[in-house]
């Protein structure tokens, strides 16, 4: 059923290789698995040689198994000998373990090299060195290998990976971040009341609010930490999210009536109101990917309920069925990359449960039914939603594959709440 | 009907039964309004209530006695900074509130140049956006019966701190509705405060 086109492959080599060749969109390599989505196709991660090629290898292996697209075939240390024996791999070993692909990345003086071997073909299908930091630079380093990892998946599956992302969360009034892994989780602002808060679309600013009064919505630079205020004043500011075209922010905002959604410029200018709710809360707004819609929760039915709205506040539509006499608490939507689904959470017998909802014909799906389960994220890749939940007891991050519903818990520290799944990084 | 007719409307049907409250011991609210469906603890949660308001009622009455008897400085600060709470996810006043607010409305007519700062809590449950939302418009509700009680507008500000502060630890219903409230931080209150007129 798997099988590799080594010619796309070598075509793709002669693309990078030809300097000529301007504004290719193939985007790395593709070594031209056929994927069938109901299968993942089986990979070994060969070990390298090298000082930090044990850890290389455990990070990649780690990396692919998240992104559940890829298995990445677990040896016992006989077998591992075994495949790797030779200079070359071992393709009778590779063979019977099921492995149509098999990996090995070694550290090199300036970063880090990768051959792709192609188990049907006994062929090497890809030979590649990467230019990464040095290891001391532990955070920057682990990013460069976790863009290799995507690329890697990229070129066996053809979708990229979600390795060299991060999510940011609120703990404790503060904003951190934490590697796609779990791992290097690191503040981003100083402690200040801060609640919610999202990436821009190239993932190098983050907006958040503050509600100790003066309540305000502020927006900071990633590289720099310079940050500064978008909007203040009395009442309270919430949720803020960037645009698509990351040149305005949209944020909740309401004193003595109710809130509703507004928009502000960040040229400056100050907000216009959006939505009007007529004294009910508005808020929690999440972009269409095109940037035309915008789902929110509305409490207007006198419950909390999701719905859609045009940009500009018009043409507002209930998106999550309105159950009759039945106080429903729906909340927390975030628009799919894909577009073509909304992420929220509702209360079911008297907790929460992590729900989709399609936006072509209204299809509902229940994603957990363990613990209390809130406030979900997607991934870029719109197929994994990181989330909070209580199920290991204290409040924690947890990551869902929504195809699989596969979980692992992304943090283990306690009251992480709000999170927001970035796009995919390029820089650090 | 004009916006001023509804205020005096309103004013003269609340004034009439915060009449009767003055006059008899305030009894024990009625239950709350809204028991969340199909809950288990509802009954628990009720009982909670009924003595939650109990005993703000009592702390009421013993506030009031203390500050006719002697007009100890100390009992009308404590009109004005008690607590007020609310049920689950609702901002509307229950009778145990308007009854505080009455006794904190004449405190303040009294007293021109006092000012406050209403701050609206939540408990926990639901997403803490949703919670800042809603502080404030517990806040605001607030803001709104003081003004049908002669307060001026300009004496009060709003605000909301969502679940962020909750008054105890906990999450089970008692502790809930200890956080879901309305606090009162008084400012240009430096000098002996007047007793209301009776």
């Amino acid at each position: 059923m798997l099988h590799m086109t080594i010619r796309r492959a070598l075509c793709a080599l002669l693309l990078l290789s030809a300097p000529l060749v301007a504004q290719d969109t193939t985007r790395g390599v593709r070594i031209g698995l056929t994927y069938d989505p109901g299968s993942k196709p089986g990979l070994v991660v060969l070990p390298g040689r090298g000082v930090g090629a044990d850890s290389i290898r455990a990070i990649i292996q780690r990396d692919l198994d998240f992104g559940d697209r890829v298995a990445a075939i677990a040896l016992d240390a006989g077998a591992l000998g075994e495949a790797s024996r030779a200079s070359s791999p071992n393709w009778a070993v590779l063979a019977r373990l099921g492995a149509a692909a098999a990996v090995q990345v070694t550290p090199t003086a300036t970063g880090l090299h990768l051959a792709v071997y192609d188990v049907a073909k006994q062929t090497t299908a890809l030979v590649r060195d990467y230019v990464a930091p040095p290891m001391s630079d532990l955070r920057t380093w682990r990013a460069a290998l976790h863009g290799l990892s995507d690329e890697l998946e990229e070129s066996l599956t053809g979708t990229r990976g979600i390795a060299r992302t991060r999510v940011m969360f609120e703990r404790a009034n503060r904003l951190w971040v934490v590697d796609s892994d779990g791992e290097q989780p690191m503040p981003v602002t100083e402690v200040g009341s801060l609640q919610s808060s999202a990436w821009n679309p190239s993932g190098t600013m983050i907006t958040y609010n503050s509600f100790m009064p003066p309540a305000k919505i502020m927006v900071q630079e990633l590289a720099t930490g310079k940050s500064r205020t978008i909007v203040t004043g009395g009442g309270v500011f919430i949720s803020p999210v960037f645009s698509p075209d990351g040149a305005s922010i949209v944020y909740s905002h309401g004193i003595e009536d109710g809130t509703d959604l507004y928009i502000a410029d960040l040229s400056g200018g100050g907000g216009r109101r959006l939505s009007v709710g007529r004294g009910s809360d508005n808020l929690s707004p999440s972009f269409s990917p095109d940037g035309r819609r915008i789902a929110f929760m509305s409490a207007r039915s006198g419950h909390p309920e999701i719905y859609t709205m045009d940009a500009d506040g018009t043409n507002v539509e209930l998106l999550t069925p309105l159950e009759f006499g039945e106080k429903a608490f729906r909340a927390s939507p975030d628009w799919s990359p894909d577009g073509r689904s909304v992420a929220f959470h509702s209360s079911i017998a008297g907790t929460y449960q992590l729900m989709t909802i399609t936006l072509r014909d209204r299809g509902l799906k229940q994603l957990t039914s363990d613990g209390r389960n809130e406030d979900p994220s997607w991934a870029p890749d719109g197929r994994h939603l990181v989330f909070v939940s209580n199920r290991s007891g204290a409040k924690a991050l947890w990551v869902l594959d929504v195809e699989t519903g596969r979980t692992r818990q992304l943090t283990r520290s306690m009251n992480a709440r709000n999170p927001a799944w970035s796009p995919r990084l390029s820089s650090n | 009907m004009t916006r001023n007719t509804i205020i005096l409307t309103f004013a003269i049907v609340v004034g009439s039964s915060g009449v009767q409250a003055c006059r008899k011991k305030p009894q024990a609210a009625p239950e709350p309004s809204a028991v969340p469906v199909g809950d288990a603890g509802a009954a628990q949660r009720r009982a909670d209530s009924l003595a939650t308001a109990q005993r703000r009622a009592d702390s009421l009455a013993a506030a009031r006695a203390s500050a006719n008897d002697d007009g100890t400085q100390a009992a009308l600060r404590r009109i004005l900074t008690t607590v007020v709470y609310f049920d689950y996810d609702k901002d509307q006043l229950r009778d145990d509130a308007r009854a505080l607010l009455d006794a904190k409305a004449s405190v303040l007519s009294a007293n021109g140049a006092v000012t406050v700062v209403i701050t609206g809590h939540t408990d926990e449950q639901g997403t803490s956006e949703y919670n800042l939302a809603l502080g404030q418009r517990r806040a605001a509700q607030v803001k709104r019966y003081l003004e049908t009680k002669g307060v001026a507008e300009n004496r009060m500000t709003t605000q909301s701190l969502g679940d962020s502060q909750p008054a105890v630890q906990g999450n089970d219903e008692a502790a809930y509705q200890r956080n879901r409230r309305a606090e009162f931080d008084v400012k240009n209150a430096s000098g002996a405060l007047a007793r209301p007129r009776p």
